[in-house]
């Protein structure tokens, strides 16, 4: 096992395979000490060093389906937008209606390209009259920023709006899991005086955002995250965030809240069935073939690739994003694994391909997301995976591959 | 986080380790290198009869987040396997020089051995 490396160095054994990285320099999040300390394993993703394990991917994974998981999501990006002109300015810079959003509201939107390529999924928060606050892919933080500023949305209302990056203001955590809720609130008990929407966290409704207060902080509070289950996202400064991590951690412990790395976060997200860019999305696949039409708004009237989202959402697409699980005895599906028709294994090429696989530590099967023909889309549809040169049988299910209880 | 590393065994800088008994080796893959890739959910091993050089890949050991090689860490023909990873892979982690072996060799050259790393040697090497 070549791969191996000796310890107290970045973990190879996790390859990230997002091919835009080519950072020479690797950033710390605020929580870094806080990681080195519990002894996680570090890896780099998105130009960060970051968790990818403490005590196991498996052990985290089950913590934030059962109890409760800890996250440090600093490495995420802040993308802030204001002023008289930024809410027609985004609606024609994201697919889904801004024009929805009230103060205190979020939304899952994509921005794509002409093409309808997508150049990063995002949530986009209303935090105050005409002040939208976008959190976007570490990965993509300054391709978004390039984008929407040369966007001719922008250049046509010059004034209207200003548009700074925020990230390295920011730092992140997200606290997931069935449990959190019976915490959250003596984690962040006061809200912020004067401040819109409910008096507690655990008031809030899924996408909402408030303004809460941990001793002398103000952190902003939403209830999103990327595991499929309950729980929140909270946004402080930089400078505070060792100490938010602190406090969670430390209310938290009676709950069994435990800190979870970035690869239970995939596992999580792939079970989920939520998209990663870089593996379901990049600016060569549109959110209809990525099957997330619902996040694309086509009665407004003018948005950055509506023309060729509109036209694939009437006449379909070539290929379509599914999730699919193994159906007998076989290695865990990967990235980037050819993929051949379960009618006709033998017929050479693929027809699709495999963009994220694991193997599931709730459901104990190989698991993934794969782009195929429309005609090998629907749940029910035989494939075949090849994995180092054999086929092994898989079926098409419908998404997500796991949800939690209502 | 120690690794156990028992001083009847020899290394490869790959991290497998081999038992002689004889001309033959058992081979498996080192406490460190289990704790490295934790939560082992898949391992693919070689056929018996067929014959390795030393280096080569002839087996694959898979965690949740990844694949790895396994390499031969001396040449000589597979004379068997250890089936019971097939159901219980996670072997590997609980008894990495136990019952979570992956192959037994016939040695066509015993003299490689020489080549593995002492107990000593690997324990100065996984610590960097």
């Amino acid at each position: 096992m070549k791969d191996l490396p000796p310890p107290r160095r970045p973990c190879r054994l996790w390859r990230v395979d997002e091919p835009e990285i080519a950072h020479s320099i690797v950033k710390r999040t605020p929580l870094y000490s806080v990681h080195a300390r519990a002894g996680a394993k570090l890896i780099e993703f998105g130009g960060w060093e970051m968790p990818v394990q403490y005590s196991g991917i498996v052990d985290e994974h089950l913590a934030v389906r059962r109890g409760a998981g800890l996250f440090d999501i600093s490495h995420m990006g802040q993308i802030r937008v204001n002023g008289p002109g930024a809410q027609a300015c985004l609606n024609r810079m994201l697919t889904n209606d801004t024009a929805k959003l009230e103060v205190g509201k979020g939304q899952y939107t994509l921005m794509c390209r002409e093409t309808g390529g997508v150049v990063d999924d995002l949530y986009v928060f209303l935090i105050g009259p005409e002040d939208y606050l976008l959190i976007v892919n570490a990965s993509r933080i300054e391709a978004d920023f390039d984008w929407m500023r040369q966007h001719p949305a922008l250049s046509a209302n010059p004034g209207s709006m200003q548009l700074r990056n925020e990230s390295s203001d920011w730092g992140a955590v997200a606290i997931q899991g069935p449990r959190v809720l019976e915490f959250i609130d003596r984690c962040f008990p006061e809200k912020t005086p004067g401040a819109t929407g409910p008096e507690r966290p655990s008031l809030m409704r899924k996408n909402q955002i408030g303004r809460f207060r941990a001793d002398t902080t103000e952190v902003w509070i939403s209830r999103t995250g990327y595991t499929g289950e309950d729980g929140f996202e909270v946004l402080s400064p930089a400078a505070e965030t060792m100490a938010i991590w602190e406090r969670v951690s430390g209310v938290g412990h009676a709950f069994g809240l435990q800190p979870a790395g970035l690869g239970a976060r995939d596992t999580l997200r792939l079970e989920a069935c939520y998209p990663l860019y870089g593996h379901e999305l990049d600016e060569q696949t549109t959110p209809i073939e990525a099957g997330l039409g619902r996040f694309v708004a086509l009665h407004k009237p003018d948005f950055t690739g509506r023309e060729v989202l509109a036209r694939q959402s009437a006449e379909g697409t070539s290929k379509g994003c599914v999730a699919f699980r193994m159906t007998g005895k076989a290695p865990p599906p990967r990235a980037h694994y050819p993929i051949h028709s379960g009618r006709s294994p033998e017929v050479a090429p693929p027809i699709g391909i495999v963009t994220s696989g694991t193997a599931s530590p709730t459901l104990n099967v190989g698991i993934g997301m794969a782009y195929v023909p429309p005609d090998h889309c629907q749940p029910g549809c035989l494939l075949a995976i090849d994995i180092r040169g054999r086929l092994y049988p898989a079926e098409v299910v419908a998404k997500p591959l796991y949800g939690r209880k209502p | 986080m120690t690794s156990n590393i028992p001083k009847d065994l020899r290394y490869a800088r790959s991290h497998e380790w081999v038992r002689v008994d004889g001309n033959q080796v058992i081979v498996g893959i080192s406490d460190h290198a289990q704790k490295e890739l934790t939560d082992i959910v898949f391992v693919e091993l070689p056929t018996v009869g067929r014959k390795v050089k030393a280096g080569e890949a002839c087996a694959v050991v898979e965690s949740v987040k990844t694949a790895s090689d396994v390499y031969a860490p001396m040449s000589g023909e597979v004379v068997a396997v250890n089936s019971s990873l097939g159901s219980s892979p996670g072997l590997v982690n609980t008894e990495p020089y136990g019952s979570g072996w992956f192959f037994q060799l016939r040695l066509s050259d015993p003299q490689e051995l020489e080549k593995l790393l002492t107990p000593e040697a690997y324990g100065a090497f996984i610590q960097g």
